[in-house]
């Protein structure tokens, strides 16, 4: 069979792939194609119909098929070729990619490879939650697929588990559609979404939210009849004498986002434990040559802007490595306090880099410091962080003393 | 009187402390821009949200067809709105900000479509 | 006026489809009654997918027997049905020298029950073959295989009804009556007076159950048991039946069946067990089930780990004897336990492997505080129900033992009826096309010749469209979400339908002409939509 040559092959046109493919096309890069599996482009956008994306990248609050229509019309726009209705089924660490559509089975040889296939939702079984398998338990990205492009309502009288920004999206859009949610229950002691959703999809209609509760039962041989909750300790370990019973027909599961990183795991990219997502470089070249990645594949995102913002990024690395080498990556970042994880995780130190992080819990008042050979380079204080807010912190070049790993800590002050 | 309020108007949720009396705003604090302290002012006032849904297309290559409002009503009025919106049948094609219920029970807001819709064949 | 069948089997599992696909080679009007929706429904798609050897079983028994014979004929079967099986071997592994004492008894019973090639082995053995597993000896059963136990059941349904067995789905028994037909109408039986049923005597009593039952023949009831004017109406939920045969094959329910034929003196004791599956990434660590020391008290095999043909680890079952038939739950204090002791023999279980957990109930004659394995029962009982084939207790190891349990139906019915044969009998049954196992030539002509199998449905397994449609428009075809996921395997991987299931149902309600809230997940009444957000 023969493989099609391309300069690069964009896996995924959601908001990371066309963005990325649109900055690549800016940066004189004209041999560029994007396989999307769906038949039209946009990924997780399409079934984000609630507003508020676009603030930070257009200035403006859009929907997400808006927000998404904006990047579409652009690569159309530049005539970047765009093949939908294929998914890939094969990577490889030499760059091939094959994909299988109506048309046939598509082979390409990319000089370069760019991951966009965004995240997949954690389900009941990842979780273990006890009982029964009724229908009627749904992860909130597939009641959102269901309700906003299938017209189909999954249930009347709804449980939330976890207070992920999907879950709160949903309580209010099953609200609006004439459904009664009762409450949302997160198990840890802090909201796992962003206080705007907090006040817009729960408080506005009176959804109460109880931290440090799960749910400990799925009752219902057929359809969902009810849930048992249970408040959970320190040690997010169910209470015992706690449980509580309420009848309901749907439970929605927000509990969590994953990387998709099949793929990436049959071309051998090397993936960070923290953040299921690839290892990069500064370039957001993973551990395999000529493979990038950028993205909720990468790290889950709490905002879409800063997705397209990083594939933009990664875009303009990747215009760069197709022209010449890039710096090699050698210094190492480590993590420390309560630092979760940072993105990259290493560096060639030639160039002033931004470093994306999360908190493991949330904290006020507190100070990030990135300390090499014992030095603080960089310190920075932040009136808050929390696990749903991803933050950033500049580490220019300069302040370098030297190719040993630098560690990125939070400081008690 | 005092209470607390997370802004919503961008993803920086800026939690505010504000003093109120009645419906006057007398201060705010923890706002990282000004459009925080008009937010606090117009949540004592009258709160405004936008709100997403769907509606029918006929011919289209989807069955929905994703709605909001071209701008922010009052929120007590969001189940009269919805009621308007439920109501709504388009066919397709349909484009982004086509004003598909213009000036929705005349509070001064259309229902736009977010998404294209092509018609079938 | 309904027809009469020669035959109604009561239940579509494992054993109901092997009795319904061995009936259809001979010249019969066959049926098949059962109360799910679908094939393959409850214990017949709830087990560890394994194909035994037959050791476990004390010799002499219909189970012993039975399994040896399903495993040594199992590979005729494989071939003419299309059934995907790999004969990996299996290790029982031990680490004390009770342990090991405890396996040369395993392995003396496996020689006695006739199989070859089971043998003592040690930890370089062990290394060799599987080294992630852990112990420091173990048995090594060479014929032990894995299988897939849904393309098994679906295979001899789907050939049965090839062959002109019909299946009747939501069909649950709910009375059997014994009559004859006079001028055209159902005349029930007479009630009986006179002693107790001969057979009956010295039956079991549950409370003199020892470790291990021994069947006992009570399949020669004294009198002329040939009569071609008998005939049963069986009622269900949904309609009834004339048959001049009645099969029971009803697994969970087949006491309950029994004492419908008038056959009252049996009760089943449902017996849980539960599992975890592990995401395929681990498959390169187990290449073949690892099992410990088997505990003959619990009425177990100890929690083992088996792997799929596709490449999931499966951990479990619990041994749990529960008062429902049906309750599938998972529980925290066993899914903590299969952690803690599958840990013992496969030291890499972490729970971010877990997908999903599910759980089977065997149906046991041996009721709680005796454990261990009650016998088979597979009888005729003459004097009280006529031209009926009584089957109960179908345990593990059910799913090997499935086609013997046929042939002996057979053998009953026959020492009744001469059975003639069906020349018309095609044994030949092919499984849809899995994309996934071909290579990439062959991929493009798939595609080629139907461009829907360029389009992928599950992203997960690499399920695509025409896979898809397979599973809902084959013999037999899906109507329940469940059933697509049996017959493709759509929705079996890491984000358990998450994606695909939106377009899954869509195909299936546009296929079946099925209304959103009339689809249902797997059984009646579970129901997956409340209606259209707005009605079209």
């Amino acid at each position: 069979m023969t493989f099609i040559h391309k300069q690069a092959v964009i896996i995924g046109g959601g908001p990371g792939g066309l963005a990325a493919a649109a900055e690549l096309k800016k940066n004189g890069i004209d041999d560029i194609l994007i396989l999307e599996r769906e038949h039209t482009p946009g990924g997780i956008l399409r079934q984000c119909i609630h507003d508020g994306f676009g603030l930070t990248r257009f200035g403006e609050t859009l929907s997400g098929p808006e927000y998404a229509q904006r990047f579409i019309d652009d690569v159309k726009k530049q005539g970047i070729e765009i093949v939908t209705d294929a998914t890939v089924i094969g990577l490889t660490r030499d760059r091939k990619v094959t994909a299988a559509s109506k048309d046939g089975l598509l082979q390409y040889q990319a000089d370069a490879v760019i991951l966009t296939m965004g995240c997949r939702e954690r389900t009941r079984g990842a979780l273990s939650i006890p009982g029964e398998r009724p229908a009627g338990v749904f992860t909130a990205g597939t009641a959102q697929a269901y309700i906003n492009l299938k017209n189909k309502m999954v249930g009347k009288n709804v449980i939330i588990l976890g207070s992920g920004d999907i879950g709160m999206i949903m309580a209010r859009r099953m609200t609006l559609e004439g459904a009664k949610v009762q409450a949302v229950f997160e198990i840890q002691p802090y909201p796992s979404g962003l206080p705007r959703n907090i006040e817009q999809c729960l408080n506005d209609y009176q959804i109460p939210l109880y931290l440090s509760h799960t749910v400990t039962k799925i009752i219902g041989h057929n359809r969902l009849e009810a849930v048992e909750v249970s408040q959970v300790d320190e040690n997010m370990q169910p209470i015992p004498g706690t449980e509580k019973r309420y009848d309901c027909d749907t439970l929605i599961l927000s509990v969590g986002l994953i990387p998709e990183n099949e793929l990436s795991l049959m071309a051998g990219v090397e993936l960070d434990p923290r953040t299921k997502g690839a290892v990069v470089d500064e370039f957001y070249q993973t551990s395999v040559p000529g493979i990038f990645a950028a993205g909720n594949v990468l790290h889950v995102h709490d905002l879409v802007d800063f997705v397209s913002l990083e594939a933009e990024r990664l875009a303009k690395s990747v215009a760069a490595y197709l022209k010449e080498d890039l710096a090699p990556a050698e210094i190492s970042i480590e993590t420390g306090g309560l630092i979760g994880y940072t993105v990259p995780q290493k560096i060639s130190g030639a160039r002033d880099v931004s470093l994306s992080f999360r908190p493991r819990k949330p904290v006020r008042g507190c100070r990030v410091e990135i300390r090499q050979d014992e030095t603080c380079l960089v310190s920075r204080t932040y009136p808050k962080l929390l696990p749903a807010e991803m933050e950033t912190i500049d580490l220019p070049a300069g302040k370098l003393l030297s190719k040993s790993n630098i560690k990125v800590v939070t400081v008690d002050e | 009187m005092n209470r607390t309020m997370t802004c919503i108007l961008c993803p920086n949720g800026c939690e505010m402390t504000i003093e109120y009396k009645e419906k006057e705003l007398l201060s705010v604090c923890g706002n990282r821009c000004p459009k925080g302290a008009s937010y606090a002012e117009q949540e004592i006032k009258n709160p405004m949200r936008n709100i997403a849904s769907s509606v029918l297309v006929k011919g289209g290559d989807l069955p929905l067809c994703s709605v909001r409002l071209s701008a922010p009503i009052p929120r007590e009025k969001i189940p009269e709105v919805m009621e308007e919106i439920r109501r709504i049948t388009v066919s397709a094609p349909v484009s982004i900000g086509d004003v598909l219920a213009p000036n929705v029970l005349g509070l001064g807001s259309d229902v736009i479509a977010t998404r294209n819709i092509e018609k079938l064949h | 006026m309904n027809p009469i069948y020669d035959v109604l089997v009561i239940g579509a599992g494992v054993v109901g489809c092997s009795v319904a696909r061995e009936l259809s080679r001979y010249q019969l009007s066959v049926c098949v009654a059962e109360k799910g929706p679908d094939v393959c429904m409850e214990t017949s798609s709830r087990n560890s997918a394994v194909l035994h050897a037959g050791y476990n079983n004390k010799t002499g028994s219909l189970m012993a027997k039975f399994c040896v014979e399903g495993n040594r004929t199992f590979d005729q079967i494989a071939e003419e049905l299309d059934i995907p099986y790999r004969r990996t071997g299996k290790l029982v592994v031990g680490f004390t020298p009770e342990d090991r004492e405890k396996l040369e008894e395993l392995k003396a019973q496996g020689e006695r029950n006739g199989i070859e090639g089971i043998r003592m082995v040690e930890r370089d053995f062990i290394d060799k073959k599987a080294p992630c597993v852990g112990g420091n000896f173990a048995m090594w059963s060479p014929t032990t295989a894995i299988l897939s136990p849904f393309q098994f059941t679906f295979g001899m349904a789907e050939n049965a009804a090839e062959n002109g067995v019909q299946f009747f789905f939501d069909s649950e028994v709910t009375q059997i009556t014994h009559g004859r037909l006079i001028n055209g109408t159902f005349q029930p039986d007479p009630p009986k007076t006179g002693g107790p049923d001969p057979a009956k005597t010295g039956q079991s009593d549950p409370a003199e159950a020892s470790e291990f039952h021994s069947a006992k023949n009570r399949n020669n009831a004294p009198g002329a048991p040939y009569d071609p004017d008998g005939v049963y109406t069986v009622t269900t939920k949904g309609k009834s039946f004339l048959t001049r045969w009645v099969i029971n094959c009803a697994g969970l329910g087949s006491d309950r069946i029994s004492a419908m034929l008038g056959i009252d003196e049996y009760t089943l004791y449902p017996c849980r067990g539960e599992y975890y599956i592990l995401d395929k990434r681990l498959s390169h660590m187990l290449p073949l089930p690892a099992y410990p020391v088997p505990n003959i008290k619990t009425g177990g095999l100890g929690i083992h780990l088996t792997p799929t043909l596709d490449g999931n680890i499966m951990v479990g079952p619990s041994t749990e004897y529960i008062d429902s038939r049906e309750d599938y739950s998972a529980t925290r204090p066993i899914m903590d336990m299969l952690i803690e002791d599958g840990s013992r023999i496969f030291p890499y279980l972490k729970k971010e492997y877990f997908i999903r957990n599910f759980a089977g109930i065997r149906p046991k004659l041996a009721p709680p505080g005796v454990g261990g394995f009650h016998d088979f029962v597979i009888e005729r009982r003459d004097a009280v129900a006529p031209h009926a084939v009584n089957l109960v207790g179908i345990e593990s190891p059910g799913l090997t033992s499935a086609v013997p349990i046929a042939h002996e139906v057979i053998r009953l019915m026959k020492e009744v009826e001469p059975l003639k044969e069906n020349p018309a009998f095609n044994p030949i049954r092919r499984r849809a096309v899995t994309f996934r196992d071909k290579t990439p030539e062959e991929q493009a002509r798939l595609i080629k010749e139907n461009p829907d199998y360029g389009e992928i449905i599950c992203r997960c397994e690499t399920i695509t469209k025409a896979e898809v449609l397979a599973a809902i428009r084959g013999p037999l075809g899906a109507k329940t979400v469940t059933g697509v996921k049996y017959r493709c395997r759509a929705m079996m991987g890491r984000c358990q339908g998450g994606y695909c299931q939106p377009k899954i149902t869509e195909l299936l309600m546009e296929e079946k002409g099925i209304r959103p809230e009339d689809l249902t997940y797997e059984r009646r009444g579970s129901y997956l939509f409340t209606g259209e957000v707005r009605e079209s």
